[in-house]
């Protein structure tokens, strides 16, 4: 349990935890870009947030992620290669092919192995940021829409300009009435992470696999086959994982809730 | 080959009717569009059974949770809090290494005994094994939402239908199983919906696809992996989602409709 092997496992639990930690910040960006951009004037503006939204809520989720991968990782290299590497005039495309100049790979084949483990890590943060971006800007759509208007009036008829309204009364008096679905969102969050073993991370997952099975694709074991041993101990890991935040999010919640005029705030 | 014939040999491949070869190089769009839809099959027949099952399951599990009995209750809570405390990514390994195990374990005990080597082996196979996954999966999710529902049945209704003596069969029956629906019915549709998108990680996760017979997912990345190229199977299944998880709301719809049929002005 405490040998070389072992380390990687370890760590594939910090990777894990930090896609959670890093990721919050850009799913709640987005989250708040789409709901913004689904109230705007604009028309285009508004189309263009219910289309994100819809989309990629219409979607299984782990189709969006292995669409975005190859997407952006072909996007970024074409627009090196057309950058880079202006003399070569092949077309990039070349039947069943994607064919780049040795510069625009990216990272650059010579680049040491953690490059290539944080590019993916990196890769695989902004696809997590965006499928889970357009669930929390449908959340917070709805949140923001349930604030009652009185207490928008109330803004006006103090005399405030729309934007002071929005940022004194709308945003804060929001919180109450996303928090159930944002806690609900990090729960699903959290149970999304093993789908980092599909696109190419070591995380816990592909460590399991390695680690328990008897001759696997780096080490030749002689004992026998303890996946479903490593799999109990990634499910008991998981259980503690919901249920702490579970904890954590009812006590958010008596905490947002003191004061407003729900059922849980009329103490 | 002209589009019907890809039609005629690949529109029921993922159950293992016409060409026994995948087509390997030139592929056009109509390949891309039936193989993928063929494997919807799958995902369709997965999602229909486990929502089917699961929903008197979950019935049962939801009426035990709520019960005043130590000996229903702790069961079904511990059943819910560990299937919907944990990835089903990472249930879907459990189960597939468990599967594998049994026979080997029954073999032992009974030698010779072929009926239970013969019944288990089934259970590694995806048709049955991902379908309990996804069977327990749904109950569980689905339990909790009614069990919600069952909590918020107006107590008038029950002190209503115990003042004009109706048994307690009778009672769940005609007043609290018909409130509990119409209550638990907008979340029990997303469950549905998200239900229908975790069809796609069977053939991904653990559970092998035997003679390429796989489902939408499964034919998609393989064109992507062919081909280099993410612009076209994705989009393709995409879609083919959407318009299922339409159609598929608008079932639920119409079953709302039927269940609020006695109110007014219910859309």
């Amino acid at each position: 349990m405490t040998n070389g092997k072992h380390q990687g496992f370890y760590f594939s639990f910090i990777t894990v935890l930090s896609l959670l930690f890093v990721t919050v910040p850009f799913i709640l960006a987005l989250g708040f870009a789409g709901a913004l951009a689904r109230r705007a004037q604009f028309a285009p503006l508004r189309w263009f947030g219910l289309a994100y939204t819809s989309i990629v809520r219409g979607v299984p989720d782990i189709v969006f992620f292995l669409f975005a991968l190859i997407a952006m990782d072909q996007g970024i290299e074409y627009i090196r290669h057309m950058v880079l590497c202006p003399e070569v005039t092949d077309p990039v495309r070349q039947g069943n092919d994607f064919i780049v100049c040795a510069k625009a790979k990216m990272p650059l084949s010579s680049a040491p192995e953690w490059a290539h483990k944080s590019y993916a890590f990196f890769q695989a943060s902004v696809a997590f940021s965006v499928v889970f971006g357009a669930f929390a800007a449908n959340t917070l759509y709805g949140a923001l829409a349930a604030v009652p208007a009185a207490q928008l009036e109330t803004g006006a008829a103090f005399g405030m300009t729309p934007r002071q309204t929005f940022r004194r009364i709308h945003l804060p008096q929001m919180w109450i009435y996303a928090l159930p679905g944002l806690s609900n969102l990090w729960m699903i969050f959290i149970k999304a992470t093993p789908l980092l073993f599909l696109l190419g991370i070591q995380d816990i997952v592909y460590w399991a696999r390695e680690l328990g099975g008897t001759k696997t694709g780096i080490f030749d074991y002689p004992h026998a086959d303890w996946r479903l041993g490593y799999f109990l101990f990634l499910l008991v890991f998981y259980l503690f994982l919901t249920w702490i935040s579970e904890r954590i999010f009812t006590r958010i919640t008596r905490r947002v809730s003191r004061g407003q005029a729900t059922i849980g705030g009329a103490v | 080959m002209s589009c019907a014939e890809t039609i005629s040999g690949y529109a029921l491949r993922s159950i293992g009717w016409g060409e026994r070869l995948l087509p390997k190089t030139d592929f056009t769009l109509c390949d891309h569009a039936v193989l993928i839809g063929s494997g919807l099959i799958w995902n369709l027949y997965f999602a229909v059974f486990a929502l089917g099952f699961g929903f008197f399951f979950a019935v049962l599990v939801a009426v035990a949770r709520a019960s005043d009995r130590p000996a229903l209750r702790w069961p079904a809570q511990a059943f819910i809090f560990v299937i919907r405390g944990s990835p089903l990514f990472i249930q879907f390994f459990i189960a597939y290494e468990t599967f594998v195990l049994i026979p080997k374990v029954a073999f032992d005990i009974n030698l010779g005994f072929m009926e239970i080597t013969a019944e288990t082996r089934w259970l590694t196979k995806a048709w049955l094994g991902a379908l309990i996954v996804l069977f327990l999966n749904t109950t569980a999710y689905t339990a909790q939402i009614f069990h919600g529902a069952l909590l918020s049945v107006p107590k008038g209704d029950i002190e209503a239908a115990d003042s004009i003596g109706m048994s307690p069969y009778r009672k769940f029956r005609r007043v609290i199983f018909p409130s509990m629906l119409r209550l638990a019915w907008a979340s029990y549709t997303n469950e549905a919906i998200f239900l229908f998108h975790a069809t796609t990680l069977v053939f991904f996760s653990s559970f092998p696809a035997w003679r390429q017979k796989g489902d939408a997912l499964y034919y998609a990345s393989y064109f992507a992996d062919k081909t280099f190229n993410p612009f076209v199977p994705y989009p393709i299944i995409a879609v083919y989602f959407i318009i299922f998880t339409l159609i598929l709301t608008a079932i639920f719809g119409l079953l709302n409709r039927r269940l609020n049929r006695h109110m007014r002005n219910v859309s």
